[in-house]
């Protein structure tokens, strides 16, 4: 997908210090594609077009690699998403311990039709994700950065409405 | 619920002996709780005599295979003609496992000393830490952590005044259950798609950037400086039934239990007393019916089985199963097992690379031919094909990750066949729509 308006490159000034600095702890370019990538994401939210163009330009790599590791990476954001990104852990332990009511109240309190699609006033967008990795504490949902745990179907309209 | 909570008397604390004290987070608590000596003396040994350390006290990777870490040290070439590498698997991504979280939650100075300690006895010049991306809290600590290290000495061209230079960098990943896979995470590392490579070339031969590399897992560099602290003996003393496993185990347990979150035991714990007792067992009216103790890529245990099994590697093979990464997923007796058969099922079909047809189909399928059980539209004939697919998936691909989705439908339709006839001959209702 690719930008409405015209494209900023993010690779200047602070952004282009940090990927030079990164640079130095590996011994290939293309090592720091992931970070890279990261960067992008961090600044623009979400990795267009013109953006991996950009990536692919610096790291000496095309763009079409560049969109091959994208795609691989479920974390990058191939379109823009809503202001708070919201990951559900569903997978087997969470599921045991009722995580799918957990996506359906997120569903309904931030207003998204449905799993992946940002809500008519931009603020969320809900997915489920395969294991977060907290299963001892089910169910752990991520908001933006945030990892949350505990989460329960009840605690959802609270926590729609600290992000709103 | 969780962290941080007391410990169970059963419970042998050596890794998690830190774990809710936030002042062991910070350099000066990690040096006031007696952290980094063992990396000075290991700075002063030469690296073969700690990898005959590592190799005398029976410590076994962590992460799921059980290899002997310190065999796995000595396949790195003695005399060096390539730059070496080490990398900290802490892609923790195995469904029911979440105690490499904690430790680097807690106690990332713990797991710097045994990377560094690593590094130094395989003769690397870096370490690459490689995070999960959702970890975005403990890639903070991680961080924070790497940096006082490196301003404290510890790390950096003169390491802990020694003359030696050790670097450490994290690589955060971006959302890949399969670079948890050795090579798959080399390749990761390399800035490419997680596709695990086939082998030989083993890691120690040609691993990230094509040179020697060692990977180990966060809780297996972890113990490390323990061993060289306490001795090859203590730690090969710490085994409660077969010789070939001993230290401790962090086992994360999760699903229906009272009590989950990470218990620290001897190898050979028994897998009943360690739900019952530490983890407060089941629900109040709820009976235990089935487990996975060595994360979602194992085969289930009935409950016999589970009562009876003795956790080490070998007490997980007797019953049929693995010990794998030590997460205990617990399904009472409200879990319908045809459904969370499915739902394993389709955690391996989205995380397949794709590489492999009997991976990419296979697991796909899998999903395809459950769902249309639970909706009600299944045959008999469908549980043979399921078990016919399932062979086709094990041993044929270039990772394992097939045969762990074949493992979970196989030992599920073998242990809980009723489940699954139910919903065939229409006893039990349909669980999801048609499809």
């Amino acid at each position: 997908m690719q930008h409405t308006t015209e494209y900023t490159p993010v690779f200047t000034g602070e952004h282009r210090k940090r990927l030079d600095e990164i640079l130095q702890r590996y011994p290939t370019k293309r090592a720091a594609l992931l970070p890279a990538i990261w960067i992008v994401q961090e600044t623009n939210g979400w990795v267009s077009d013109e953006a991996m163009a950009e990536v692919a330009e610096v790291l000496a790599l095309t763009p079409a690699y560049v969109k091959g590791v994208v795609t691989f990476y479920t974390m990058y954001h191939q379109h823009p998403v809503g202001k708070t990104f919201v990951q559900i852990c569903t997978t087997t332990p969470c599921n045991l311990c009722g995580a799918e009511d957990v996506v359906a109240a997120f569903l309904q309190h931030a207003g998204c039709e449905e799993l992946g699609a940002t809500s008519p006033d931009g603020k969320f967008t809900v997915i489920e994700v395969e294991c977060l990795g907290a299963c001892g504490f089910a169910t752990p949902v991520m908001m933006n950065d945030d990892f949350i745990e505990d989460v329960t179907a009840e605690k959802v309209p609270d926590l729609v409405k600290q992000y709103s | 619920m969780g962290y941080p909570h007391k410990s169970h008397g059963k419970e042998t604390v050596v890794l998690s002996q830190y774990f809710g004290d936030p002042e062991a987070r910070s350099h000066a608590g990690w040096v006031k709780r007696g952290g980094y000596k063992a990396l000075e003396n290991a700075l002063s040994m030469e690296p073969a005599e700690i990898i005959d350390v590592v190799k005398a006290s029976g410590l076994r990777g962590r992460g799921g295979a059980g290899f002997p870490a310190g065999l796995k040290w000595s396949f790195m070439p003695k005399e060096k003609k390539k730059p070496h590498y080490l990398c900290c698997n802490a892609d923790e991504s195995e469904p029911g496992t979440f105690k490499d979280r904690e430790i680097m939650r807690w106690t990332p100075h713990a797991l710097i000393e045994g990377c560094a300690i690593a590094q130094y006895a395989i003769q690397a010049e870096i370490t690459y830490i490689y995070i999960r991306g959702e970890f975005t809290e403990p890639l903070r600590i991680m961080q924070a952590a790497i940096d006082e290290a490196y301003d404290q000495g510890v790390l950096g061209p003169n390491a802990m005044g020694s003359g030696k230079r050790l670097d450490m960098y994290i690589h955060r990943g971006a959302g890949a259950y399969i670079c948890g896979e050795e090579t798959a995470l080399m390749n990761s590392i390399e800035g490419r798609r997680g596709n695990p490579r086939i082998r030989p070339p083993f890691p120690a031969a040609s691993g990230v950037f094509g040179n020697p590399t060692t990977i180990n897992n966060v809780e297996t560099l972890t113990a490390v400086s323990h061993i060289l602290n306490r001795g090859a003996g203590w730690y090969k003393d710490l085994s409660l039934s077969n010789p070939k496993s001993t230290g401790t185990k962090l086992l994360s347990v999760c699903g229906h239990v009272q009590k989950p979150g990470n218990y620290e035991v001897t190898m050979g714990f028994p897998l009943g007393e360690l739900l019952h007792d530490l983890a407060g067992g089941m629900r109040p009216g709820r009976m235990l019916k089935a487990c996975a103790p060595g994360g979602s890529s194992v085969p289930l245990l009935n409950k016999e089985e589970t009562e009876e099994c003795l956790l080490d590697y070998e007490g997980c093979v007797e019953k049929g199963t693995m010990l794998g990464s030590g997460g205990v997923i617990v399904y009472d007796d409200s879990a319908d097992m045809v459904y969370q058969a499915m739902r394993l099922a389709k955690f391996y079909a989205h995380e397949s690379c794709a590489q492999c047809t009997q991976c990419r189909e296979g697991t796909a399928w899998t999903v395809r031919i459950l769902e249309r059980i639970l909706a009600g539209e299944g045959t008999v004939k469908d549980l043979d094909l399921l078990l016919d697919l399932s062979r086709e998936m094990t041993g044929r691909t270039i990772c394992v990750l097939s045969d762990s989705c074949a493992a979970v439908v196989v030992s599920s339709i073998e242990k809980f066949h009723d489940e699954f006839e139910a919903y065939i001959n229409g006893k039990k209702a349909p669980a999801i729509a048609k499809v």
